[in-house]
């Protein structure tokens, strides 16, 4: 794909995060969706391409009233958005709609309306995990990590520095939920949940949503938002089984998607002012510095203990606090996309000075899929 | 009322001859007769070479314990917190999910590394699990 076509010209998450018990998951899409036509300066109309996950798209482009000539329902997790940003990217410059509308939004706290998911018995996954007591996030996403540990000599006190250095950053985020300061002792000290993690390395759960709308980089000139180009994609998946991955000690998913968006990008990685990586559990930034070649694992643990990825830090890193402390509704992707998009703009609450290349990284599943999008604000 | 129960397999015709396996104390793998590449989970084609030309095999049932988590909450219908959720790669190369029995639950007493061998564990008269203890000797 080519570069700075496509832009993302509205954005923005649902009027409410947290919390949210009076309204349905679907109607939490609807109020993103509001919101990003409203940021666009657009109507309902104007939208002729849609994109969502976990809802299908004619669940919620009727519940919205949108006739689209162009619709995907990619839904491989977490990242879904971030393969909805790259496959409209290219539908727009395919000329097989104009402007498209991407939409999250999860009740992940309250459950209200939320589509229930489970494990058949005679899938692989019911056959060859579950019977082995697998529960839901927290017992599947950290089991790799003992082995990243040991072969790169990563540290649970560097694991547990992932948590207190987002935690600054949501510090400046009136909308993070989690705000109040936290020490590398209060993370190694907080309830276990599955060894080697303890609740403060892994992500909130919570209500709520966000929505993008993207056109040409032509057309974008003339919308009220600064315009934010897509400027490089990549997206992969490997096995939605985690004892099946290639290696523990990276994920081929991101070590497909997020090199392509680097080399779509035509970036090195010294041009990357702002970087986003999915952070489910304390271990996926470092996974996400050495899969998307940053630098050596080994140095990923020491280079965010040492205060790199903080503010005012050299390359920083999750700046609305992350999945960890900012919010994680259970697809996160979105959230990262949005942050990516306000620092952008210029108008993040941990605004980084004169960012203009900003990297965002997500993972769906555990390791199962990932995506890549490298945004741009100079055309 | 009823105690919760661990999650069941139920086989397809792919797995049918592993869990027909487990019920007889073996432990079956699949190898390629075109490449050799030995693979786990069960299907009849190589995931290597799309070789339709498979034979199914008892494996050694030796391995080594590659990772884990020791989960705490929330726990599976059926089982008692902390109890390890292990990856063991076997010595034919596959890795699979497993629990590790005849072992304290501990960072201590699961080390990294550790010579493992399968066990059987009977769910009931249809379903037998293979897991994983230290290896004797
Ligand atoms: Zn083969």
């Amino acid at each position: 794909m080519r570069r700075n076509q496509v832009a993302v010209v509205g954005a923005a998450e649902t009027t409410e995060l947290g919390v949210v018990p009076n309204a349905s998951q679907l109607q939490l899409h609807a109020d993103a969706a509001l919101n990003a036509i409203a940021d666009a300066g657009l109507k309902l109309s104007d939208i002729d391409g849609f994109a969502t996950a976990v809802e299908t798209p004619q669940q919620v482009c009727h519940y919205l009233g949108i006739k689209p000539t162009w619709v995907d329902g990619t839904s491989v997790g977490g990242c879904s958005f971030m393969l909805h940003v790259r496959h409209a990217a290219a539908a727009i410059e395919a000329g097989l709609c104009k402007t498209v509308l991407i939409t999250h939004a999860e009740s992940g706290k309250s459950m209200i309306g939320k589509l229930p998911r489970s494990i058949p018995a005679d899938s692989l996954q019911g056959q060859f995990e579950a019977p082995y007591g697998v529960y839901g996030p927290p017992s599947m996403f950290p089991i790799p990590v003992l082995r990243f540990m040991k072969t790169y000599g990563i540290t649970h006190e560097q694991l547990a520095s992932v948590a207190v250095v987002q935690r600054e950053w949501a510090a400046k985020n009136p909308r993070a939920m989690m705000k109040d300061p936290i020490t590398v002792a209060d993370v190694l000290n907080s309830r276990m949940i599955a060894y080697p993690f303890r609740l403060l390395q892994c992500c909130l759960v919570t209500d709520g949503g966000g929505a993008l709308i993207l056109t040409s980089a032509d057309r974008a000139r003339d919308f009220p938002r600064k315009p934010v180009y897509i400027m490089g994609t990549g997206e992969s998946v490997e096995t939605p089984m985690v004892s099946q991955m290639e290696t523990f000690n990276s994920s081929r998913a991101f070590k497909v998607a997020g090199p392509l968006a680097f080399k779509e990008a035509g970036i090195a990685h010294k041009d990357v002012d702002h970087l986003m990586i999915y952070d489910a559990f304390a271990h996926l930034p470092l996974f996400g510095l050495g899969d998307l070649g940053f630098m050596p694992y080994e140095e990923t643990g020491k280079f965010i203990a040492d205060g790199n990825t903080r503010p005012g830090g050299k390359l920083p890193l999750n700046t609305n606090g992350g999945g960890l402390s900012y919010m994680h509704s259970g697809m996160y992707g979105m959230y990262a996309l949005q942050e990516s998009v306000r620092q952008m703009r210029g108008i993040a609450p941990a605004q980084v000075p004169n960012a203009k290349i900003s990297v965002c990284h997500g993972v769906g599943g555990m390791f199962a899929a990932s995506g890549t999008i490298v945004f741009t604000n100079e055309r | 009322m009823a105690e919760p129960q661990r999650a069941r397999p139920k086989p397809t015709p792919e797995t049918q001859h592993f869990w027909d396996g487990t019920k007889a104390g073996e432990l079956r793998l699949q190898r390629c007769d075109a490449c050799a590449h030995v693979y786990f989970p069960p299907r009849p084609f190589c995931p290597s070479c799309a070789s339709r030309k498979v034979s199914v095999f008892k494996a050694s049932g030796k391995g080594f314990l590659y990772s884990y988590v020791i989960n705490h909450r929330p726990a599976a219908p059926g089982f008692a917190p902390p109890y390890a959720i292990a990856v063991v790669e076997l010595d034919e190369g596959p890795r699979m999910m497993s629990n590790i029995v005849d072992c304290p639950q501990t960072p201590e007493a699961l080390e990294l590394n550790m010579k493992l061998e399968v066990a059987f564990e009977a769910l009931d008269d249809k379903i037998t699990l293979p897991v994983f203890r230290p290896a004797k000797g």
